[in-house]
């Protein structure tokens, strides 16, 4: 009997370790399920507000349209049909609050009644119209032609040059400017973090004595446990002012300040791993060096640095994966215009921190919503493409360990 | 003229005195073994010929070790060009994860030799002085980790040649290896005395037999004997060093 209930008692155990990894794994399927469902349903999208339509002549020769094409006829970039493989005419913009340019308030009717009628007649008569209007003042015997949108295109996701995705009437999904501005401001953290992480590790594994590395080690360590908001505030009070005047800039919000924050948020990551990996350098080794009479710097770069090289290369991957996925404190500190940077003192926006601002103003399911996942989907990638290369490192290192 | 004198030699970790007053005048072109049980200070005594032991914080020296007549603790001594003439082999083999020629020129490059020519000359002289040459003469391009135990060793040895010290010290060189590595080792320690000063800590009383000239027993820091190693092997003066040899204790 005893022996009955220690079996059961082992079972139960053992499937409630089970179950624990199956739900942790599941958990993370999930996630990343749900990521890519709601990221590539992007892609079936048109970037056109929903509920919306593009009209223009029936006698119009032009089918299809792009969403760059839109926003550029809106903006007045493309004045004429000709461009976008129309006829040689100027193109006629009408918005929904033009209407009262052609048409009397009587004619239009107190409650827009006689709005759709209107704007069939309209579209009829203005041969080079091209009209944006909700499509619900659709009339049933339209006399003008929808326009055909592209879905948004792989192409235009990640070729387009302009992040607008609340512009009307089309929407601008192109997410270049975000993957600069997070690859501007983590690379800049890294060229800043990378020689003074290693610089430290190197003093603190090789030079310092024990007791300054008793110090210096916790509170280098205590660095990784700041909240980033904590960070971000200290960047926006103290770093964002110093660049303004530095370089006199009428913002001081830029890419360089997002790299100084990263930086250092990376930094305890490359100097603890560097720094174990520097110190797991074999006794035996170094007294080998030394012994051959190599100076305790020759030592360091042609023994140790060798011999830990990928603990340290692992150490500032780790770093610039921190620094990539890291979003308060970027989101304080670069300023956030979605523009291509062509320096290191203009306003940046990373991925992460376009994700954080925006979420809360996109509609549920929309394509803006979307569009965010579908930025979520890119980053995760860099991440995971991060993290296995750290991976593999380590793997590689193992082998060549024996 | 003795090569290596070591004058009323005291050596403290912090507060504990390791060494006590070790008086021994070693002559050039010989083996001398250093015995004694666990812990009585003889891989420190060793260690202090090419001021190893100053890698270990919170350590002091007493007295004084003259190599080539020159005090080596002495002010202004650098230890760099202390440390070309007085190679060093370690208990274990301990290659760099380097190639086995790399390993080799590494006491070379950093000593500043740039001439390939010259690099590679030395370094087939070194290996073919260890009796390696044959083995790997081959795959000088592979890492080193590839070779056995007793190869590495060798190869290790070869890599405290290439600089041409004159003084060679041996802190067990074979208690990682097997005994057909070992006789070749101890072979090569034999082989080597013609050219270099040899001091050798060994655990292996046989060891000590075979390729040493002198002897310097130690026991609790303390030098007991010193001398000639079949005088000492076959009629010590004193009962401990006798106690010890035949195994009585230790």
């Amino acid at each position: 009997m005893k022996t009955f209930y220690k079996k059961f008692l082992e079972k139960f155990i053992e499937g409630l370790l089970m179950l624990s990894s199956t739900i942790t794994t599941l958990t993370v399927v999930l996630i990343v399920f749900f990521l890519f469902k709601e990221g590539i349903g992007v892609f079936n999208k048109k970037p056109i507000e929903e509920g919306y339509v593009i009209a223009i002549n029936k006698n119009n020769i032009v089918t299809k349209i792009s969403s760059e094409q839109i926003k550029n006829i809106y903006d007045q970039k493309i004045k004429n049909w000709k461009e976008i493989g129309g006829k040689p005419d100027s193109i006629i913009l009408f918005r929904l609050e033009d209407i009262s340019n052609y048409y009397s308030d009587a004619a239009i009717g107190e409650n827009f009644e006689g709005l759709p009628n209107c704007l069939s007649r309209l579209i009829d008569s203005v041969p080079n119209i091209i009209a944006f209007f909700p499509e619900k003042y659709l009339d049933k015997n339209f006399k003008g032609r929808q326009l055909e949108i592209d879905k948004v295109t792989l192409s235009e996701f990640f070729g387009g040059k302009e992040w607008f995705p609340t512009a009307q009437p089309a929407a601008q999904l192109g997410v270049m400017p975000l993957i600069l501005g997070t690859l501007w401001v983590s690379l800049g953290a890294i060229l800043l973090a990378l020689p003074l992480g290693l610089a430290a590790s190197v003093y603190m594994s090789e030079i310092a004595s024990d007791k300054v590395r008793r110090i210096m080690k916790p509170l280098i360590e205590l660095l990784a446990g700041i909240p980033s908001v904590v960070y971000g505030f200290f960047g926006l009070v103290i770093i964002v002012p110093l660049i303004q005047k530095t370089f006199n800039l009428p913002v001081g919000e830029t890419a360089l300040a997002g790299s100084i924050i990263l930086g250092i948020m990376a930094l305890p990551t490359i100097i603890t791993i560097s720094e174990d990996a520097m110190r797991n350098t074999p006794r035996a080794m170094k007294e080998a060096s030394l012994a051959l009479g190599a100076s305790k710097w020759q030592t360091i770069y042609k023994v140790v640095i060798p011999y830990s090289i990928s603990g340290i290369t692992a150490g500032a991957i780790l770093g610039i994966g921190r620094a990539i996925g890291e979003t308060m404190a970027v989101l304080m500190v670069t300023g956030n215009a979605a523009v291509i940077p062509h320096s290191i003192l203009e306003p940046v926006r990373t991925i992460p921190a376009t994700i954080a601002a925006e979420l809360g103003e996109a509609p549920n399911g929309g394509l803006h919503f979307q569009a965010l996942f579908a930025l979520g989907c890119i980053l995760f990638l860099i991440t995971l493409v991060i993290n296995l290369t750290v991976e593999f490192i380590s793997n590689r290192n193992k082998y060549n360990k024996h | 003229m003795y090569k290596i004198e070591s004058k009323n030699v005291d050596f403290f970790y912090g507060a504990s005195q390791a060494l006590k007053n070790i008086n021994i005048a070693f002559k050039p072109n010989t083996v001398t073994a250093l015995i004694g049980p666990s812990g009585c200070g003889k891989s420190t005594y060793l260690r202090l010929f090419n001021r190893m032991n100053d890698l270990i914080d919170n350590t002091k020296i007493g007295g004084q070790i003259l190599i080539d007549g020159e005090d080596i603790y002495a002010k202004g001594v650098n230890v760099d060009s202390l440390r070309k003439k007085v190679g060093m082999v370690f208990q274990k083999p301990n290659p760099f994860p380097k190639t086995i020629f790399e390993n080799v020129a590494y006491g070379l490059r950093v000593n500043g030799i740039t001439d390939k020519k010259f690099i590679e000359e030395r370094v087939e002289t070194s290996i073919k002085q260890v009796v390696l040459w044959d083995e790997v003469k081959d795959k000088l391009k592979k890492s080193a980790f590839e070779l056995s135990g007793g190869q590495q060793q060798r190869l290790c040895i070869a890599r405290a040649l290439a600089i041409q010290p004159s003084v060679i010290l041996m802190d067990e060189p074979t208690s990682a290896l097997d005994p057909i590595s070992t006789a070749k080792v101890e072979e090569l320690i034999y082989e080597l005395k013609a050219k270099y000063t040899i001091v050798i800590v060994t655990h292996n009383m046989q060891q000590a037999g075979r390729v040493s000239d002198t002897t310097a027993f130690l026991y609790m820091g303390e030098l007991i004997e010193y001398g000639n190693t079949k005088t000492i092997f076959t009629n010590p003066k004193i009962e401990r060093t006798q106690n010890y040899i035949t195994g009585r204790f230790g």
